[in-house]
């Protein structure tokens, strides 16, 4: 019953409205985003941060038109995956298998329809799992202490590392320069200055949002200057959209299934959502066999996928309002933005900031409507949108997130170190290199050596304080800390084996 | 709101393009938006328009940057004549001017203007702590330092960490390098700490703590306050447990030290009439601070002996050399 209390608080907040109109003008942004292809959920919030700074928009509706956004890149990815056969984000690589194959065939209203519905079903399984489970969650915090949270942010550096690349030395290389980055600044326990070259600019560290810009954006750009801007034309005619019941009815089952597991994908620490689409359409290819003739441009191949990683987005919200750990590298950036606003996501989230978690609750619920609504009668809105010249939208998105940097600390200092994260996200993307755990590991990096730290200091030096997180019962063995700690082990190494067995796709990040 | 908001962006767009003409009284606020630096600058900017000590908005600046050093060197070097300045302050400012956390920059670069509230420091345990008070606290340290780990939202050197230290020495305990301080992510990690078993106390604020007291999830051993706070009566404070201890976090203001006596005095005038409005004490009951009032000349010396006490107490436990 508390939760029907809560969700109650949470339609008060969310029907106001000025937050439903920053739910919908997010949605709309979003879909957008996630319809153009190279911008995927992350830039699309990256890009849009500065918006709700120089809004001044509280912490509430900063979350509701960013989640928002987040949720439309998710559906919007789909669309130029089934029309012009180039993802428009990561997770929606999966789509392209089916759905362009399906577009080619003069199916292409059916694939969007499908899409579209199974989108919404995966993501408002996800946001009514996000609704019960988080709040069990938020009650564990007591059993985390700096032993347990290291484990943690282990665990989350090793499993991203093992999803974001076909490589894992690259990904680990990755994971340890943000962590090399986050080490600028002032140290937490003595003060000293490290590597800031005594400039005080650089005292409180690297702000994550100056490298997200300069590693998602920026670079962007330089790739779009070097390929000297493709035309994003589409070379699919989309018909009359007309509901293809039938269809929808026999996929049920398949988005029902997808949405629970894209769901769990989701809600473990680093995998996010590009994982859940590719579990759950190699899961529905296996349960259908080869009768199922998936990548012929089925049905079940374009729902799977999409029901997943709409999902996945929702599940990677529990860890990271619950406990301060992104689940994906969109949520690293929701979580930059939560800390910047002065919203320690946590455990103690749900108890402190009831408005802002409920209302956000709420305001995915009725996004998620408003996203059915627009992505599936009003598609052919944003077909037209893929045809804007790259070459006017490219300059338009450096220049707004440039402003919002500036907006951010007024200072030039930080507009030089977004061109240079820039350049540094074009050097690791030419190397195949993935910037997300460079992202994580500036964003956690703190973090992790922090609760090293506080760990040793609580056991008195002994590494032993790892595992045996309670001083006051040096025996009681902390089953937390020492599964986290095995399971980040097997999540670094397991990758390279499983590689070998699953032919994974290119770039899978989000 | 909307019109709020849209103002608000015209503001910023009006601030960034850089019109510097200094008409309007300007806050600076050496922190990014929310906090309490933050607060203090839009709080008693509101506040002194709103009661006509001002005749147009105060423009509140966010400066971010080392940990207000960056702001404190801006006012140094390119503000110290600007009548229209006031930059908001608090204890942290103090313990890092102490700590020389400024890069060389000193307390005496700047004028205090006043304080106009506080948030008093606590020494908290878990509700079922074997500790029912203060001194059955500092005993168990006493006898076994490494038996009592706390934990606080400063990190360590900072100003709860500080507290704890302090209380020791006032209770006679010499080797203060070995009581156990961990610095955690703010007051309410601090408390999921304690009560989570894996420290044994928490320091910090008030303010902090008043959800946790009124879920009955921790007990105050002590209020490092003159007196006990309002609403929170049966709360002791360290004095009456007869160690001597006064610890708040103060709010407050300086302003550029080349500006002439007449401009300071109608500053502390202004802040003294934002301390006496309704709208400052309604203000001060939403965020936990208790009334602590301190203003003009008196403040700078106050200032000065806090900095004073905090650089002997650092040298001690070798933050500083």
């Amino acid at each position: 019953m508390e939760i029907l209390q809560n969700l109650q608080l949470g339609f008060s907040i969310a029907l106001s409205p000025w937050t439903l109109m920053l739910a919908v003008a997010g949605c709309f942004i979003g879909t957008i985003v996630g319809a153009l292809p190279g911008l995927g959920p992350s830039n699309g919030v990256a890009i849009m941060i500065p918006l709700t700074f120089s809004l001044s928009l509280d912490a509430t509706s900063s979350l509701v038109l960013l989640t928002s956004i987040y949720y439309g890149a998710m559906y919007g990815g789909r669309i130029s995956s089934i029309l012009l056969n180039i993802p428009g984000d990561e997770p929606a690589m999966m789509t392209t298998l089916d759905g362009y194959p399906m577009a080619k065939a003069g199916r292409a209203a059916d694939a969007l329809v499908i899409s579209g519905v199974a989108s919404f079903v995966g993501a408002l399984i996800a946001t009514i799992g996000l609704a019960i489970l988080a709040p069990a969650l938020s009650r564990i915090a007591f059993e985390f202490g700096p032993g347990e949270y290291f484990a943690l942010y282990l665990l989350a550096f090793c499993t991203l590392g093992g999803v974001a690349s076909n490589n894992q030395a690259k990904a680990a290389f990755a994971s340890c320069l943000g962590i090399a980055i986050a080490m600028v600044g002032l140290d937490p326990n003595s003060g000293t200055p490290r590597l800031t070259g005594g400039n005080l600019h650089l005292y409180d560290g690297i702000d994550f949002l100056v490298a997200i810009v300069g590693l998602f954006a920026v670079s962007e750009v330089f790739f779009f200057i070097e390929s000297k801007g493709k035309s994003g034309a589409t070379n699919v005619k989309v018909g009359k959209v007309r509901v293809p019941w039938r269809d929808i009815f026999e996929v049920r089952w398949v988005m029902l299934r997808s949405s629970i597991l894209g769901f769990i994908c989701g809600v473990l620490p680093g995998a996010g959502a590009s994982l859940g689409s590719f579990m759950t359409y190699i899961t529905e290819k296996g349960i259908a066999g080869e009768k199922g003739c998936f990548g012929t441009g089925v049905p079940k191949g374009v729902a799977a996928p999409e029901a997943g990683n709409n999902a996945a987005a929702g599940g990677a919200l529990v860890p990271m309002l619950t406990l301060g750990v992104p689940g994906s590298g969109t949520t690293a950036v929701l979580l930059a933005v939560l800390v910047t606003l002065n919203v320690t996501p946590g455990p103690m989230l749900f108890v402190e900031e009831k408005e802002v978690v409920w209302g956000l609750i709420a305001s995915l619920l009725i996004a998620n409507f408003v996203l059915l609504a627009m992505n599936v009668p009003m598609v052919k809105v944003f077909v037209k949108i893929l045809e804007v010249p790259p070459a006017a939208l490219m300059p338009t998105v450096t220049m707004i997130s440039m402003v919002g940097i500036f907006s951010l600390t007024g200072s030039y200092f930080d507009l030089i170190l977004v061109v240079a994260f820039g350049v540094l996200g074009y050097v690791l993307r030419k190397m195949d290199i993935p910037t997300v755990p460079v992202i994580l590991g500036i964003l956690l990096g703190g973090k992790m050596e922090k609760s090293l730290r506080d760990a040793m200091v609580l056991s008195d030096g002994s590494a032993w304080g790892l595992i045996y997180t309670r001083p006051s019962d040096p025996t009681d063995l902390s089953m937390i800390a020492s599964s986290l700690l095995v399971a980040a082990v097997l999540g670094f190494i397991a990758p390279m084996f499983l590689r070998r067995i699953l032919r994974k796709p290119q770039r899978v990040a989000d | 709101m909307k019109y709020f908001n849209m103002k608000a962006l015209s503001v910023s767009v009006a601030l960034s393009v850089g019109a510097t003409s200094a008409m309007a009284a300007e806050c600076i606020a050496p922190a990014n938006p929310g906090g309490g630096w933050d607060f203090t600058c839009r709080q008693i900017g509101k506040i002194l328009f709103d009661i006509g000590q001002v005749d147009s908005p105060v423009q509140v600046t966010n400066m971010a940057g080392g940990g207000g050093g960056l702001a404190f060197s801006h006012v140094v070097n390119e503000r110290q004549t600007d009548d229209g300045l006031i930059v908001a302050a608090s204890q942290a400012t103090a313990t890092r001017l102490a700590q020389d956390a400024y890069g060389g920059a000193t307390a005496d670069q700047v004028r205090f203007v006043g304080a106009i509230g506080a948030d008093p420091g606590v020494i908290v345990v878990a509700a079922d702590s074997p500790f029912m008070t203060l001194n059955d606290m500092v005993n168990a340290i006493i006898a076994d330092p490494s038996s009592v780990a706390f934990a606080g939202g400063s990190s360590a050197g900072g100003f709860d960490h500080l507290k704890v230290l302090m209380i020791m020495q006032e209770a006679g305990f010499t080797d203060i390098t070995d009581i156990k301080y961990i610095g955690v992510d703010g007051g309410a990690d601090a408390v999921t700490q304690t009560v989570g078993d894996f420290t044994q106390g928490m320091t910090g604020d008030m303010s902090e703590v008043v959800g946790f007291i009124e879920s009955g999830d921790v007990r105050v051993l002590a209020v490092l306050a003159e007196e006990r706070v309002p609403g929170f009566e049966d709360i002791p404070t360290a004095v009456e447990q007869g160690i001597d201890v006064v610890a708040v976090n103060w709010r407050g203001l300086y302003v550029p030290k080349d500006i002439s006596d007449e401009t300071f005095d109608m500053w502390a005038a202004r802040l003294q009439a934002v301390a006496d409005s309704d709208e400052w004490k309604s203000a001060m009951i939403e965020n936990g601070l208790a009334p602590f009032t301190k203003v003009g000349d008196n403040f700078q010396s106050w200032v000065d002996g806090v900095i004073a006490s905090t650089e002997e107490l650092s040298r001690e436990i070798g933050v500083i050399q």
